[in-house]
């Protein structure tokens, strides 16, 4: 059987910062696996800009931001193989993996990073009524056939969902020259980020509907057309309300889902707010050795996060070959409350917190000028304050190792008033 | 000219084209659709019916039961998907069971083997997710799952393999009669046939009434249905039934052949047969109903959801045999439930007919009942894996990552005698689209291999009927690179 220090699953933004950043932090033998038939993952049909504005400082597309990291990953000799699918991953950190190539291989890891991103939901997973005509196509399966197939999917657009593809798509479509008569959301804020929706949406004359779903598609074989409405506060569609197009085509942008089923192979728990595995301070999963990293443990809005947060994957899993990870029950145990949806990660070991520990979280509903708090009981470790938080953008707290020191329990981030100031 | 020509595609002219193709006789099976199985051949209960819900006498009632027996032989045969898993008649209520004494006692007239009351408990000892109102269940052991599109697909393919012919794409739009038979126009080539099998389904009324006065009229009746996640398909293991209605055995909660759970159908009867929408109203009464059988059903884990039509008769019963004022013109029409299951016996018995009439022609002394092995790449042993990519490297690339459906897969689907033209009837044939991505993944590379295989522009690859177009074009900075 063939021995890696470590195995990353997935080429994707992901799985090469991992890659990078675990060579650099002093293991040798890494190998990368990716299905597909290039590195990069999804940044490779993302032919517009916006990545790295954090990480380089400046304004990449997604395959510009994507060669950066292959360039790196060649220079580091670090081994890759494309066309190969992961098949199984267990919990004595073996992978089953085929190729055309090589054929049917186990592999085995000192450690394994899990890098293999989220899939889009599903029309049928969110039930919409109506016929199943061509032309009804998930956001990104759109955009790989118009940005690497130079295919057009339609000529009249209606958008599902306001995620941060569809509204990317929205524009491209525009711009190839498709009319794109409406986007509709059915909570009453957009899950995008605000720039995508003015550079998006708004410069284009797309009008966005809030609180909107779709009620119906017709058409027999291809899409003639859907019919939106407003939906009350529980979501039910309001009679009266209803507006039809005739549009030969409805792309869907309704969430991303971390794509897990490996994980579950390996029998890791997974947190079911997130859709992702539960990690602790070195983003390790339930099975030791198994780390994971970008949007398999929670879907970002940037990809500049997937970096940071992979790096830390990455470095982690070396630290941990190298010998240099305590091993243990964890200190403190973090927890959404009032306010907050979710916090990653879950556990912390406070020995092996470098320097700072960065919690992520989204909140539940959009919110102003609240302070966004990390206690202990009732002891406040950290207490920002924030003027707009939204479900669509992620939140990230630095707390320095130094306020943990000690401290066991539970770790809550809470949303707080604001006194009203004289 | 041809002996026999079968109109319509469905499990029902494709198993008797297979019974035919046992014998010398030129067959041809025509169907409008650009794939077999295109009606409500592809959505449906799946359900091989014990045979108690049929009045005795009936045809209904005498090919349920005989074409259940038949199952093991022809899926076993054709390499289909079928499991005996069983099924239950739910009754909730003291008032329901008369009905399903009523049952148990049709059951016995009609032959079905093994059945047997069981109480509430002993049903939820069976079935732990079953509803606590449960007073008594009919147990039939013969009850089980099969996939339809699989079974017809198979027999065309066999029927094929074995000499008959088959046109896709061609509708009827009218017949005439010719000395010796019949000349049926159509929308390809006019195609001149000694006898003609009606198997049209929803349309076969329309079909009968191009040779002969009505006699009989096709309701659609529309049920929709919910596709779970393979998580779920373990939430029953048997076909469970509430005690039926007039309006049908009224909805259902099963596992599928495949793994996943399937819960419905309603019914309702709709205008034509275009009519496979699925309604908000109509799945959460299917919803709602469901929840009688067992409450806790997670449809947060739903997949899809989907509506079929059935071709319910007007005149309560299947309409078998010749047509006496057309001779040579046989309708195989109304087979709504236990249409399925009935299907092989009817294909022996539609057979039988077509042999008198031509004067008993000799047996296919090249008829083979099986076909070529279908490779289930994601169910072979390790080392079994290394030697098929070994021989074809295309099986070492998994196209449909929920399915784990490799490039080989696909490129043998196309390929075989029946073989997939369009992006639906990949997805039937090898489930990629299927799983849980619904097709968002392997989508644009199954329309990239279809392309290649049948030698098209990817524009030209439809998802299913020939208007069911994909891509409408190429993109301006595509089209400027080709002028350039």
């Amino acid at each position: 059987m063939n021995t890696y220090e470590i195995i990353v699953v997935g080429g994707g933004p992901a799985g090469l910062a991992a890659a990078i950043e675990a060579h650099k932090s002093g293991a040798k033998n890494i190998l990368i696996l990716e299905r597909d038939r290039e590195l990069g993952g999804i940044l490779q049909q993302c032919i517009h800009n916006g990545f790295g504005l954090h990480i380089f400082k400046e304004e990449l597309t997604g395959p510009e931001y994507a060669e950066r990291f292959i360039r790196e990953m060649d220079a580091l000799g670090i081994e890759y193989r494309l066309d190969t699918m992961v098949l199984e991953v267990r919990n004595d950190r073996t992978v089953d993996i085929i190729s055309s190539k090589h054929g049917f291989e186990t592999l085995q890891a000192k450690a394994i990073v899990l890098a293999m991103g989220c899939r889009e939901r599903t029309r049928g997973a969110i039930n919409i009524p109506g016929t199943r005509p061509a032309g009804v196509y998930s956001a990104g399966a759109a955009q790989r056939f118009v940005n690497m197939e130079g295919l057009m999917v339609g000529k009249r657009v209606v958008v599902l969902g306001s995620g941060d593809i569809g509204l990317i798509m929205a524009r491209r479509m525009t711009l190839e020259g498709a009319k794109v008569l409406a986007v509709a959301e059915i909570l009453p804020y957009s899950g995008g980020l605000t720039r995508n929706i003015v550079q998006c949406l708004y410069d284009y004359d797309i009008p966005l509907y809030l609180s909107h779903t779709i009620t119906s598609i017709e058409g027999r074989d291809r899409v003639e057309g859907v019919t939106i409405a407003q939906v009350d506060t529980k979501r039910q569609p309001i009679p009266g309300t209803e507006i039809h197009y005739d549009c030969d085509t409805l792309l869907l942008s309704v969430g991303l889902i971390p794509e897990n089923e490996l994980s579950k192979t390996a029998g890791i728990q997974l947190d079911p707010v997130t859709g992702g595995p539960v990690v602790n301070e070195c983003m390790e999963t339930s099975v030791p050795g198994i780390f994971a990293c970008g949007n398999v443990v929670q879907v970002h809005d940037l990809v500049d996060w997937v970096t940071e947060e992979s790096r830390k994957a990455g470095r982690n899993a070396a630290r941990l070959v190298l010998g240099q990870i305590t091993e243990g029950e964890p200190d403190l145990r973090t927890r959404a409350n009032h306010g907050v949806r979710y916090v990653v990660p879950h556990t912390i070991r406070i020995e092996n917190i470098e320097k700072e520990i960065d919690l992520m979280m989204r909140v539940t509903d959009p919110f102003k000028n609240k302070y966004l708090v990390v206690k202990h009981g009732e002891d406040v470790v950290k207490k920002v304050r924030k003027a707009h938080l939204t479900p669509g953008e992620m939140e990230s707290m630095k707390i320095p190792v130094e306020k943990l020191r000690g401290l066991t329990g539970e770790l809550t981030v809470c949303l707080e008033e604001v006194a009203h100031e004289a | 000219m041809f002996d026999i020509t079968i109109i319509g595609g469905g499990v029902i002219g494709c198993l008797i084209g297979r019974e035919l193709s046992r014998y010398r006789v030129k067959t041809l099976l025509i169907e409008k659709d650009s794939d077999i199985a295109n009606g409500t051949t592809k959505a449906n209960s799946a359900i091989v019916h014990a045979g108690f819900d049929a009045k005795p006498g009936t045809l209904k009632g005498k090919f349920n039961v005989e074409g259940n027996a038949l199952y093991d032989r022809v899926c076993g045969e054709l390499s289909v998907p079928f499991k005996r898993n069983g099924s239950m008649v739910l009754a909730f209520s003291e008032s329901e069971l008369p009905e399903l004494y009523n049952l148990e006692k049709r059951g016995r007239q009609n032959g079905v083997p093994g059945l047997e009351l069981i109480s509430g408990d002993e049903a939820r000892r069976r079935e732990p997710h079953l509803a606590k109102e449960v007073v008594e269940a009919l147990y039939a052991p013969t009850g089980g799952i099969v996939s339809p599109w699989d079974l017809a697909i198979a027999a065309a393919e066999n029927a094929i393999d074995n000499g008959m012919e088959m046109s896709l794409d061609t509708e009827v739009t009218g017949i005439e009669r010719i000395p010796d038979g019949y000349r049926l126009i159509t929308t390809g080539t006019a195609i001149e046939s000694r006898i003609v099998i009606n198997c049209a389904g929803l349309h076969s009324d329309r079909i009968h009434n191009m040779v002969a006065t009505p006699a009989f009229k096709i309701i659609p009746r529309r049920g929709e249905y919910f596709v779970f996640d393979r998580s779920e398909g373990n939430h029953v293991s048997h076909t469970i039934f509430q005690c039926p209605t007039p309006n049908g055995k009224g909805v259902l909660i099963s596992p599928s052949v495949h793994g996943n759970l399937l819960v419905g159908p309603n019914a309702e009867a709709v205008q034509d047969a275009e009519h496979t929408e699925t309604t908000a109203a109509g799945l959460a009464s299917v919803r709602e109903a469901a929840s009688k059988s067992s409450p806790d059903v997670a449809y947060s884990a739903v997949i899809t959801s989907f509506a079929g039509l059935r071709a319910t008769p007007d005149t309560g019963d299947f309409i078998i045999g010749e047509v006496k004022e057309a001779p040579g013109f046989i309708d195989v029409a109304g087979i709504e439930s236990p249409g399925l299951t009935a299907a092989p016996a009817i294909a022996i018995h539609v057979t039988e007919l077509v042999r008198e009439r031509l004067g008993n022609p000799a047996a296919n002394p090249e008829f083979t009942p099986t076909r070529r092995p279908m490779v289930h790449f994601s169910h072979l042993p390790a080392e079994a894996k290394s030697a098929w990519i070994q021989k074809d490297p295309r099986f070492g690339r998994i196209v449909c990552r929920c399915e784990s459906i490799t490039e080989g897969e696909i490129v043998d689907a196309i390929h075989r005698n029946a073989g997939a033209r369009t992006v639906d009837g990949v997805k039937r044939r090898l489930r990629p689209g299927m799983g849980r991505c619904q097709g968002g993944f392997c989508g644009p590379r199954v329309v990239e291999i279809l392309a290649r295989e049948l030698n098209i522009p990817m524009t030209e690859v439809r998802k299913d009927r020939p208007a069911s177009v994909l891509l409408t074009g190429v993109t301006k900075s595509a089209s400027e690179a080709v002028i350039a």
